[in-house]
C-alpha cells in the first residue's frame, strides 16, 4: 500500500529580548541558576505580569515576514497544570484569540518551490528547567529560563515528508535569525520543534490518526525522527492496525520513537482568560511601523542578486548567509561596480581570513571600502590578481587601507612598456635557444620567457602587458 | 479623656502637629491596648511591635524636622494578605505560615512612603475565602462587641482592629464585601474602590478580576486619608488604571441637596434581619433630611449575582492558588514518595476545607465540557450586571442598600452549611462584578447592641461621590459613637 | 438530579492536586451538588448575544519597555525554599 505522510510543525521560537516577557529579569542564555529571578518569575504571591512592547513587535515581524493576517485583537489565556518548572501552576499563552493567522512561507524543494501554510502565530512565556539527580530520587529546578518569551508557529499539516519538513524548518530558521528575533540554536533550546504526523492512502483525502514526536533536538534528528515514524506507521497499517493517537519521544542513539507511557491522564488545561492581562490591540498604523523595518527576506534577496548583479545562484545563496554579509557585498560593489570581482574577494579571501580567526563579518577588518578600492587598483593595472591576495591579506591584518600598503612594499605593478621591452630584450638576448623554439612553433617555451620576466621584475611586471608585448616581440 | 489609641487619624495628626503628643506615645498607647484585649479578640496574626517603635521614632524625628507627610507617625494594621518584605506574610493558610516575602507590595510601599507605622498583620479567612473569619488557620477572630459572634470576613481581624482600637485604622481586601460587610458588622467604615483605582501588585491574588484593596476606618474623614494614599496608577498591575486621582478630602462636608438615590426593590429580600430592615429605612429618612431624594429603582440581575460570583470567583482562585505547591516557598509535606505525592500530600494538609471547596468548584466549572456551561455563562451573566448598574447611574448620583442581611452572627453558626454563608454576601458581592466603588458606613444598632452598617454605591472612579454622600450621611445621621466593652 | 458524582468529584480532586479522604469525598460531593444545583439559576438568564465579560474596566495595550531590571539576589529566590540544593530548588523525583 502506497501512503502519503501528512506532517505538521510546530515551532517555538526563543525571542531575543534583554528582558523577559512578563518582568524585567534578563534572558541571557547561560546564567547561573536561579540568579534571573524575581517575583514575578518566581511566581510569588501577589505578584502579576506587564507584557513586553517588544514582543509583540517581534511577533508581528514574524507574522508579516510570513503573510499572516495580524488580528485586530488578541487575549492571554491560562494553561493550567503542574508541574516544577512551572512556577505559578499556569503557562500564561494564547489559546482562542491567537494574533496572527493564515499565512505562509514559500521554500525550495527539489529544484522547486513549495507553499506551506502558517495556521497561527502567537505568544506565550517559556518554563524553567527540571534537572534530575542521576544518584538520588530528586530533581533539581531551575527559573531562570522561565518567562522568556516565546513564539509558537504552527504550520498547516501540509508537509508531505521528512526531506520537506527539514526544507521547511530551515526555511523558518532563516527568516527568525534574517530578522533578528531569534538565534535558532536548537542545541540551546533557542528553537524547538515538535512534529505532528499521520499516513494515508496515496490519493486519498481523509487525515489518518495522528502522533505528535518531541524531542528532536537537531534539524537532522527531526528528519530521521520523522523517517523512522513514517516507516513504523506504515508497518503498523500494513499489519492491518491502527495507530494509536498519542505522544512519542524521539531516541537519538536508539534511532526510534518511544510512546510516552501515560504519566499523565490526558491534560485538561482549563484554558481561560487570563484576567490579570488586558487585551492586546493592534492597528493599521503600528502594522505599519513595523512593516517598514521589515527588511527584504533571504530568499528575495538571493533572487535579486542573481538578477541584478548577475552571479551565479550559489553565489548569491553564499553571499546572502546574514543579512551582515549581504549588506557588506552590496557596500562593495556599489564602490567598485564589479559584482563578479567583489564576489570572489568576499567569497574567497575574505571569509576564509574570517574563518580562520573564527571571526564574523561585523568584526571584519577591511572595510567595504577598502576592498572596493583594491579592487579598483586591479582593474586599471596598479598591482596585478597575484599582487592583490598580498594587499588583501596585508588589509585583513592591520586594517590600512590598500594605497598605503602598496606605497610601502613597493608593490606598484610595472606597466611601462618601454621598460618590459628593455627587459625582455634583455632576456631574449640572453636565451636565443629558446627563442628559437619558440618560433620553430614550441609553444610551451612561451611560459619559460613568462617566467624570466617576472624572475626579473620580482613579479611586479602587469601580465597582460608582458603577454602582449612577448608575443609581439617573440613572434619576431 | 479619650485615650490616644480612641482618637481618628485626623485628630491624631492635630494634635502631632500641635506638639501635644507624639508617635512615640500614640503607639505605645495602641500597643497597650492590644496587650490588654488582643487575647479576647484575636484581631492579628502576626504583631510588628519593635519595627513599630522604630518606625514610631523616626516619625518622631521626621515630625521635629517638619516633614509631616499623609500619615506620619500613625498606626496602620494591614490584612495578612499584603506582602510585606522581611515579615510573613501568611493568607491565614497553613501554606504560607512561614513565607517571609523579599518585596513589599505596591501599597505597602505607598503607606511607608507616607509614614505610616505598621502594628502588625491582621487576621483573615484562608486566602480571603470566607464571611466570618472563621477559616484561618490561625484561630478565629472575635467581634469586639460580641466575643461569641464572628466580626464578618474575609477580613475581620482588620475591622475589628479597627473597632477595638487595636491600630488607628487598617486595610484590608474585598472580592465580594470582604471589606464592606466586616465593616458593617464591627461599626466601623468600609470602601471597596473602583477595579483598577488601588493597585494590587503585592495583594496576595484570591478573584483576579474582583480583587480590590481598601480602608477601615473610624470616620469617613480618615477613610478620605487613606484614599489619597493608596489611590493611582500602578504600572506593575496591568488591569491598574492610569485615571487621576482627585482629592478625595475636597468632597468631605459638601451636601447631597438634590442628589437622586436610588433603592433596588430587589436588595429588600425576605431573608433580612428586620432590624437591620428598620435601620436601613431610617437611613433613607435621614438623607432625604439633607436634602436627596430617594426613589424605588431595580438591578434585574440581583438575583443571579451569588451564582455568577461563585462560579468566577472560584475559577480564578483555582487557578491562582496552582502555585502553592510546596516546591519554592511556604509548607511542604514530609515524607513524600515522589513528586505527585508531594503535591497531594501539601495542598491537602496545606489548605483548608473552604479553600478546597472552592479550588474544587472552580476547577470544575473551566473543566472541559463545562467550561461553556458554567464560566462562559457566568461571565456572560457579569456583563448583564454590570449593565444594569450603568443603566440606574443614568439618574441617579448613588443608590443606597443594606450592607448585610444580619448583624453578626455566632462563631459556628453558618459553618456546616456553604451555601447559607455564601447567601450573606448578597448585598456586597454585585459591586465587585460590576467593578463599582462601595461603602459602608454604620447606620445603628440592634436592641442588643450590635452594628449595623448602610452601604452606598457609585458608579466607576466615582468614590469621590461616596465620600461626598457617606460624609453627608454621617453628619446628619448623628449615630452614636459607642464603644465596644472589651 | 445530581450534578457531580463522586468518580467526578475524585477526578476533578487529582487535577486540582488534592487528595481527599474517603469521608470528605462523600461530604463535598453533596455539598458541591447543592452548590452546583443553584447555580443553575443562571440558565435562566437569556444571554444570547452578551459578550462574556473579563475584566471591570476597558484597558487595552498595558506595556512595559524591554528593559532589564535587576533580578532578586539569589539568596533571597531560594530564601524560601522547602529544599535547595546549591542554587537550584530541589524536589522530589518526577516519576516519568
Amino acid at each position: 500500500m502506497e501512503y502519503e505522510p501528512v506532517i505538521g510543525l510546530e515551532i517555538h521560537a526563543q525571542l531575543l529580548t534583554d528582558a523577559k516577557i512578563f518582568c524585567g529579569c534578563s534572558t541571557k542564555f547561560g546564567a547561573t541558576p536561579n540568579t534571573h529571578t524575581c517575583p514575578v518569575c518566581l511566581g510569588m504571591p501577589g505578584v502579576l505580569p506587564v507584557l513586553n512592547k517588544k514582543v509583540v513587535e517581534f511577533m508581528m515581524k514574524m507574522a508579516l515576514a510570513t503573510h499572516c493576517r495580524i488580528n485586530r485583537e488578541c487575549n492571554f489565556a491560562r494553561k493550567n497544570y503542574f508541574y516544577p518548572d512551572l512556577p505559578k501552576g499556569y503557562q500564561i499563552s494564547q489559546y482562542a484569540s491567537p494574533p496572527a493567522e493564515h499565512g505562509w512561507i514559500e521554500m525550495e524543494i527539489n529544484g522547486g518551490k513549495k507553499r506551506i501554510g502558517i495556521t497561527r502565530i502567537h505568544m506565550e512565556e517559556d518554563a524553567g528547567k527540571l534537572l534530575h539527580d542521576e544518584h538520588n530520587p530528586v530533581s533539581h529546578v531551575d527559573l531562570n529560563r522561565t518567562g522568556v518569551p516565546l513564539i509558537e508557529i504552527v504550520s498547516e499539516p501540509d508537509i508531505r515528508g521528512a526531506e520537506e519538513a527539514a526544507a521547511y524548518l530551515r526555511r523558518l530558521h532563516e527568516i527568525l535569525v534574517y530578522l533578528e528575533i531569534c538565534d535558532g540554536n536548537m542545541e540551546e533550546g533557542s528553537f524547538r520543534c515538535d512534529a505532528n504526523v499521520s499516513l494515508r492512502p496515496r490519493g486519498t483525502e481523509t487525515f489518518g490518526t495522528r502522533t505528535e514526536l518531541k524531542n528532536m533536538n537537531s534539524f537532522r534528528n527531526v528528519q530521521r525522527a520523522l523517517e523512522y515514524e513514517i516507516k513504523r506507521q506504515a508497518y503498523v497499517l500494513d499489519a492491518g492496525g491502527a495507530v494509536v493517537q498519542e505522544t512519542r519521544l524521539w531516541d537519538d542513539t536508539a534511532g526510534v520513537t518511544h510512546s510516552m507511557r501515560s504519566k499523565e491522564e490526558a491534560h485538561d488545561y482549563r484554558y481561560f482568560p487570563d484576567p490579570d492581562l488586558v487585551p492586546v490591540v493592534i492597528d493599521d498604523a503600528w502594522i505599519e511601523t513595523v512593516l517598514n523595518t521589515l527588511l527584504e527576506l533571504p530568499l528575495e534577496k538571493r533572487d535579486r542578486f542573481v538578477r541584478e548583479y548577475r552571479i551565479p545562484s550559489y553565489d548569491a545563496g553564499v553571499l546572502t548567509a546574514s543579512r551582515a554579509l549581504a549588506d557588506y557585498y552590496e557596500e562593495v560593489v556599489r564602490l567598485s561596480g564589479q559584482p563578479k570581482i567583489a564576489g570572489n574577494w568576499v567569497m574567497g579571501d575574505v571569509l576564509r581570513f574570517l574563518n580562520e580567526d573564527k571571526k564574523g563579518i561585523r568584526d571584519c577588518p577591511i572595510a567595504p571600502a577598502a576592498l572596493a578600492e583594491m579592487i579598483r587598483l586591479i582593474q586599471d593595472g596598479t598591482i596585478s590578481g597575484k599582487m592583490a591576495k598580498e594587499v588583501s591579506e596585508e588589509m585583513y591584518r592591520t586594517g590600512k587601507a590598500p594605497g598605503a600598503i602598496i606605497k610601502e612594499k613597493g608593490l606598484v605593478q610595472i606597466t611601462d612598456e618601454g621598460a618590459l621591452a628593455g627587459t625582455i630584450s634583455e632576456i631574449m638576448g640572453k636565451n636565443p635557444a629558446q627563442v628559437a623554439q619558440y618560433r620553430a612553433g614550441k609553444e610551451k617555451v612561451f611560459g619559460f620567457f613568462v617566467g624570466q620576466v617576472m624572475k626579473a621584475t620580482q613579479g611586479k611586471a602587469n601580465p597582460r602587458v608582458i603577454n602582449d608585448l612577448l608575443k609581439k616581440m617573440l613572434a619576431g | 479623656m479619650t485615650e490616644l489609641y480612641g482618637l481618628t487619624i485626623h485628630e491624631l495628626q492635630d494634635k502631632l502637629r500641635a506638639k501635644e503628643t507624639t508617635s512615640a506615645e500614640i503607639t505605645a498607647s495602641v500597643f497597650k491596648r492590644i496587650d490588654a484585649v488582643e487575647k479576647e479578640v484575636h484581631a492579628y496574626i502576626t504583631l510588628m511591635r519593635e519595627s513599630a517603635i522604630e518606625e514610631a521614632a523616626r516619625a518622631d524625628e521626621a515630625i521635629l524636622r517638619g516633614e509631616m507627610k499623609a500619615l506620619t507617625g500613625i498606626p496602620i494594621a494591614l490584612k495578612d494578605i499584603f506582602c510585606t518584605r522581611g515579615v510573613r506574610t501568611t493568607c491565614g493558610s497553613r501554606i504560607l505560615h512561614n513565607f517571609i516575602p523579599p518585596y513589599d507590595g505596591t501599597v505597602v510601599e505607598k503607606l511607608r512612603a507616607a509614614g505610616a507605622v505598621f502594628t502588625g498583620k491582621t487576621n483573615m479567612d484562608e486566602f480571603a475565602m470566607g464571611s466570618s473569619t472563621e477559616t484561618s488557620f490561625f484561630g478565629v477572630t472575635r467581634n469586639p462587641w460580641d466575643l461569641t459572634r464572628i466580626p464578618g470576613g474575609s477580613s475581620g481581624g482588620s475591622a475589628a482592629a479597627v473597632a477595638a482600637d487595636e491600630c488607628i485604622a487598617s486595610f484590608g481586601s474585598d472580592t465580594g464585601g470582604s471589606i464592606r460587610q466586616p465593616a458593617a458588622l464591627c461599626g466601623v467604615v468600609g470602601l471597596k474602590p473602583t477595579y483598577g483605582r488601588v493597585s494590587r501588585y503585592g495583594l496576595i491574588a484570591f478573584a483576579s478580576s474582583l480583587d480590590q484593596i481598601g480602608p477601615f476606618t473610624k470616620d469617613v474623614e480618615d477613610c478620605a486619608i487613606l484614599m489619597n494614599v493608596i489611590a493611582g496608577y500602578d504600572p506593575r498591575e496591568s488591569t491598574s488604571v492610569p485615571e487621576d486621582v482627585p482629592d478625595y478630602r475636597a468632597f468631605l462636608g459638601r451636601g447631597i441637596e438634590g442628589w437622586r438615590v436610588g433603592i433596588p426593590k430587589e436588595y429588600f429580600i425576605d431573608g433580612i434581619d428586620p432590624e437591620v430592615e428598620a435601620a436601613i429605612r431610617e437611613a433613607i429618612r435621614v438623607v432625604e433630611r439633607a436634602g436627596a431624594s430617594c426613589k424605588e429603582v431595580s438591578l434585574p440581575h440581583t438575583d443571579y449575582c451569588v451564582a455568577a460570583y461563585y462560579i468566577v470567583a472560584p475559577a480564578e482562585a483555582s487557578s491562582n492558588l496552582a502555585r502553592y505547591d510546596g516546591v519554592r516557598y511556604g509548607y511542604r509535606s514530609e515524607d513524600n514518595r515522589d513528586l505527585l505525592d508531594m503535591y497531594k500530600k501539601t495542598r491537602s494538609a496545606g489548605f483548608g476545607e473552604e479553600v478546597k471547596r472552592r479550588i474544587m468548584i472552580g476547577t470544575y466549572a473551566l473543566s472541559s465540557g463545562y467550561y461553556d456551561a458554567y464560566y462562559r455563562k457566568a461571565s456572560q451573566v457579569r456583563a448583564l450586571i454590570k449593565q444594569d448598574f450603568e443603566q440606574v447611574f443614568k439618574d441617579c448620583d448613588c443608590i443606597l442598600t443594606p450592607t448585610s442581611p444580619t448583624p453578626a452572627f455566632k462563631v459556628g453558626e453558618k459553618t456546616d452549611d456553604p451555601m447559607q454563608m455564601y447567601l450573606s454576601d448578597i448585598f456586597t458581592i454585585s459591586a465587585n462584578l460590576a467593578g463599582i466603588p462601595g461603602i459602608s458606613v454604620p447606620c445603628g444598632y440592634t436592641k442588643s447592641g450590635l452594628p449595623i452598617g448602610v452601604q452606598f454605591l457609585a458608579g466607576h472612579f466615582q468614590e469621590g461621590r461616596l465620600i461626598q454622600f457617606a460624609s453627608a450621611y454621617e453628619k446628619h445621621a448623628k449615630i452614636e459613637k459607642r464603644r465596644p466593652t472589651l | 438530579m445530581e450534578k457531580i458524582s463522586r468518580d467526578e468529584v475524585v477526578y476533578v480532586a487529582n487535577l486540582a492536586r488534592l487528595s481527599l479522604d474517603r469521608e470528605v469525598v462523600v461530604k463535598f460531593t453533596a455539598q458541591l451538588n447543592d452548590i452546583l444545583l443553584y447555580m443553575d439559576k443562571l440558565n435562566e438568564v437569556d444571554t444570547t448575544g452578551v459578550e462574556p465579560m473579563s475584566h471591570a474596566i476597558a484597558r487595552k495595550n498595558a506595556f512595559r519597555t524591554d528593559t532589564v531590571a535587576p533580578s532578586l539576589p539569589v539568596e533571597a529566590s531560594l530564601a524560601n525554599a522547602p529544599d535547595a540544593r546549591g542554587s537550584c530548588f530541589e524536589v522530589p523525583r518526577v516519576i516519568e
